[in-house]
């Protein structure tokens, strides 16, 4: 038997996530936040801190974004194969979601229709969506609002095998050197190992849905999660790159099989407005 | 002459003014005068209060097309303050949306150009190029952060909000602020002194 899910209730959900997501910092960043303030050794850097943990009360209190940059909406859809979508196309739904989420809930409209003509399409879409078929019939909708002071700085490289974790190191550290003070540090930082050119960049974007500080599942990448942290966090960029202790909340690393030749690398930088929000129906 | 400690009337000393660095905020008016820029430096807190200019990519590119065809501004650029924003739509009951700084790198290309017409700050986050840092100390101008990422409480201190110029650009729109005590820190001042560069070097740990 067949579960029905009508494509109203994906726009209907999908609105309240664009909102909910802008307005409300998840738990992980704030604790992580609030650990920080505490351990971060710039007096300025403190007072950054929190001056970012008052600002997500504020924005939470009052229904209002946490940051203008409201983000181009990425939304990632893990559709149970045993459902069974009425009511029309579902690219379609998605879309007018965000159209309604980001009208009602006054988010920025911060998309526009072409890379060169760059008129703003003024109801932020098209959202960027990823659609993965699972068992099961459950729909699980999540909504990413990505900010792109950080999405700016991120990269992608594809390294030779000879090169290892040292290489894979490495360019995750020139990555985040790179950014510098540009993507309003404390940053997270999502990194894809493995697969071809593109899954390295998905999996970069899928490692920064993890629970923030939660560590991977597996030993080995685990330690180098917190390594690099640590690397990172010895750059003495701080909040906001002004100096000091804090320059990442957490390294969270998704890796995949691949191929002989090949050792792709891709860095998926997030300001500390680590915003998502999801729903299973 | 508009430059007052937050506690009464501005008579600070060169060396109390360091000495208060990250501790009290100036309050520092609009426009700025030379008198008051000179007294700044890398570190130091400041309020602001009085009018900035808000314009970033599509505004600083129009701005910049006008000028190269050889136009004159409608208005004039003297002494004002530039902030990097696009703000969220006002709610109804609200003067501005959330409307924290973007990243400022993305404007060094034009800034020079805005300096030589007589702006005396730009406020945004991230470090700027070293042609921008260069730029500041030839026409005495300051580059001020403020802490991106806190756009709800930064709005508090927006009081009026106007367009000025480029309706076209909806939130990218040239739009007047009057700000009452806006928080934000010198990050580079007119003596070459860059509070990035500082603050990696001092917090930096070796491997």
């Amino acid at each position: 038997m067949l579960k029905q899910i009508h494509t109203q209730t994906i726009t209907d959900n999908v609105a309240r996530l664009c909102q909910e997501a802008n307005y409300c910092l998840g738990q992980d960043v704030t604790e992580l936040l609030k650990k920080a303030k505490k351990e971060e050794v710039s007096p300025l850097g403190k007072e950054i801190l929190q001056q970012v943990l008052e600002n997500a009360c504020i924005a939470q209190e009052e229904s209002v974004p946490l940051c203008q940059d409201t983000g181009m909406t990425v939304v990632f859809i893990e559709l149970g194969q045993d459902v069974h979508l009425t009511g029309g196309d579902l690219t379609k739904a998605i879309n007018e979601g965000v159209r309604r989420g980001y009208r009602e809930g006054y988010l920025r409209m911060s998309v526009v229709n072409h890379p060169f003509k760059r008129k703003n399409t003024n109801d932020n879409t098209p959202a960027v969506i990823h659609v993965k078929i699972v068992p099961g019939d459950k729909l699980k909708i999540i909504v990413f609002p990505k900010g792109f002071g950080g999405e700016n700085f991120s990269g992608l490289k594809m390294l030779l095998p000879g090169e290892g974790k040292r290489g894979v190191k490495k360019f995750i550290l020139e990555q985040v050197k790179l950014a510098g003070s540009n993507p309003c540090p404390p940053i997270i930082v999502g990194v894809g190992i493995g697969g071809t050119f593109e899954k390295a960049a998905l999996l970069a974007k899928k490692a920064l849905l993890r629970k923030v500080g939660e560590p991977s599942s597996l030993s080995e990448i685990a330690i180098l999660e917190k390594e690099l942290l640590h690397e990172i966090n010895s750059l003495g960029f701080g909040p906001q790159g002004l100096g000091g202790s804090t320059t990442a909340l957490a390294v969270n690393i998704e890796i995949f099989p691949c191929h002989i030749a090949s050792l792709p690398v891709a860095v998926n930088i997030n300001c500390s407005a680590h915003r998502q929000k999801e729903v299973i129906l | 002459m508009f430059c007052a400690s937050s506690k009464g009337s501005y008579t600070l000393k060169e060396s109390e003014i360091k000495k208060l660095t990250l501790l009290t905020p100036l309050k520092l008016y609009t426009p700025l005068t030379d008198e008051v820029i000179e007294k700044l430096r890398v570190g130091q807190r400041v309020l602001l209060n009085g009018v900035l200019l808000t314009a970033r990519d599509a505004a600083h590119k129009k701005l910049n097309k006008f000028l190269e065809l050889g136009n004159e501004l409608p208005f004039s650029l003297k002494g004002l303050v530039i902030y990097y924003v696009a703000p969220t739509p006002a709610k109804p009951g609200q003067v501005i949306g959330s409307a924290g700084p973007t990243t400022s790198s993305r404007m060094d290309i034009y800034t020079p150009r805005l300096l030589a017409l007589g702006i005396k700050g730009t406020i945004g986050h991230g470090k700027r190029s070293p042609q921008v840092v260069k730029a500041l100390k030839k026409y005495q101008a300051i580059y001020f952060v403020a802490v991106g990422g806190t756009a709800a409480l930064i709005a508090k201190s927006i009081k009026e909000n106007r367009l000025i110029a480029f309706p076209e650009l909806g939130a990218e729109s040239i739009q007047e602020l009057v700000v009452e005590n806006f928080p934000v820190i010198v990050a580079n001042d007119i003596y070459g002194g860059d509070i990035y560069e500082e603050g990696w070097k001092k917090y930096a740990i070796k491997p």
